[in-house]
């Protein structure tokens, strides 16, 4: 078994009103940043994993992510092995 | 007579209240359910209470789904036996699958504690039958994350199926953007599953049945379940 370090990215779907980033965005605007838009906070995961390969551990790290870590409903994620 | 259960997760704040209802209100048998037991079976209707489940970790609901009890309410509700979710337990019945869609942070995301006109849109299912059609009611909202969120292919099925039971409204019953408290899709506050056994709400009945807390609303409620 080897272990591998994962990385898991967990954004809001585009289509997902993201109140808490339109927040941020006007604060950011306050600071003088007016450039700023398009704001979208989302979750970031770090876990080990012990797996076979790193095939077996891409595969655990969709399961998980699919059945767990994100909701399909709202969110994206996306994951980098290390 | 019908039996109540009542689940108690960590982080359940809701479930005496609920319990004071059923139980001393209404004098029915009620039993309260840890999340780690399994057999359900003595029960008639399962009720998933408000409250901070696992402190809302995650995404509200999302721990919870995996508690051992859950299973047996799974099994409880495709038996055609009646499930209803208050609050976080709305938003666990959604993470578990037993209801469309997903409660999200409210649109101005503050947590918001008020009461609140509600239109009753179903009057034909076990837990609204006490009510006439297009009633308006008032009972309470206690949540930060009581957004009803669905995609656009869900929310038409839910709505063409007649699967919403509640939504926001102002006092005379008009359903528009001002009666919205939290940006629901739809003005939605609570829906059922297309087989109408399985009930999903933020609003909370519980806290409006007791007179000494100046509403009753919620009782008819409660006691309509008990009379399926």
């Amino acid at each position: 078994m080897d272990k591998y370090n994962a990385c898991i990215y967990i954004t809001l779907r585009p289509s997902v009103l993201d109140p808490a980033g339109t927040a941020v965005s006007s604060g950011l605007k306050q600071l003088g940043y007016e450039g700023v838009e398009g704001v979208r906070i989302g979750k970031y995961v770090e876990l080990t994993i012990a797996a076979t390969s790193e095939e077996s551990a891409r595969q655990q790290l969709d399961l998980m992510c699919d059945q767990f870590l994100a909701n399909p409903t709202i969110e994206n994620y996306r994951f980098e092995l290390r | 007579m019908m039996k109540f259960g009542i689940i108690v997760f960590p982080g359940s704040n809701c479930d005496r209240d609920v319990a004071w209802v059923t139980q001393n209100l209404l004098n029915l048998p009620t039993r309260m359910v840890w999340h780690e037991e399994t057999d359900l079976a003595d029960l008639d209707i399962i009720i998933i209470p408000g409250g901070f489940s696992y402190g809302d970790y995650l995404r509200c609901g999302a721990i919870a789904r995996f508690s051992p009890v859950m299973k047996s309410v799974v099994t409880h509700a495709q038996q055609g036996k009646i499930v209803l979710g208050i609050c976080n337990g709305f938003q666990i019945l959604t993470e578990v699958g037993l209801l469309p869609g997903v409660l999200i942070r409210n649109r101005d995301l503050h947590f918001i504690c008020h009461r609140v006109s509600l239109r009753v849109e179903r009057t034909d299912l076990p837990c609204t039958q006490s009510y006439s059609p297009g009633q308006v009611i008032t009972l309470p909202i206690a949540h930060g994350e009581g957004r009803y969120y669905a995609n656009p292919h869900i929310l038409k099925a839910l709505e063409d199926k007649g699967q919403v039971l509640f939504r926001y409204c102002t006092p005379s019953g008009e359903i528009n953007s001002t009666a919205n408290p939290n940006g629901s899709l739809n003005n939605i506050a609570a829906i059922t599953n297309e087989e109408g056994n399985v009930f999903g709400m933020m609003p909370h009945p519980e806290r409006a049945s007791d007179p000494i807390l100046g509403a009753t609303e919620g009782k008819e409620l409660f006691q309509s379940l008990s009379l399926q």
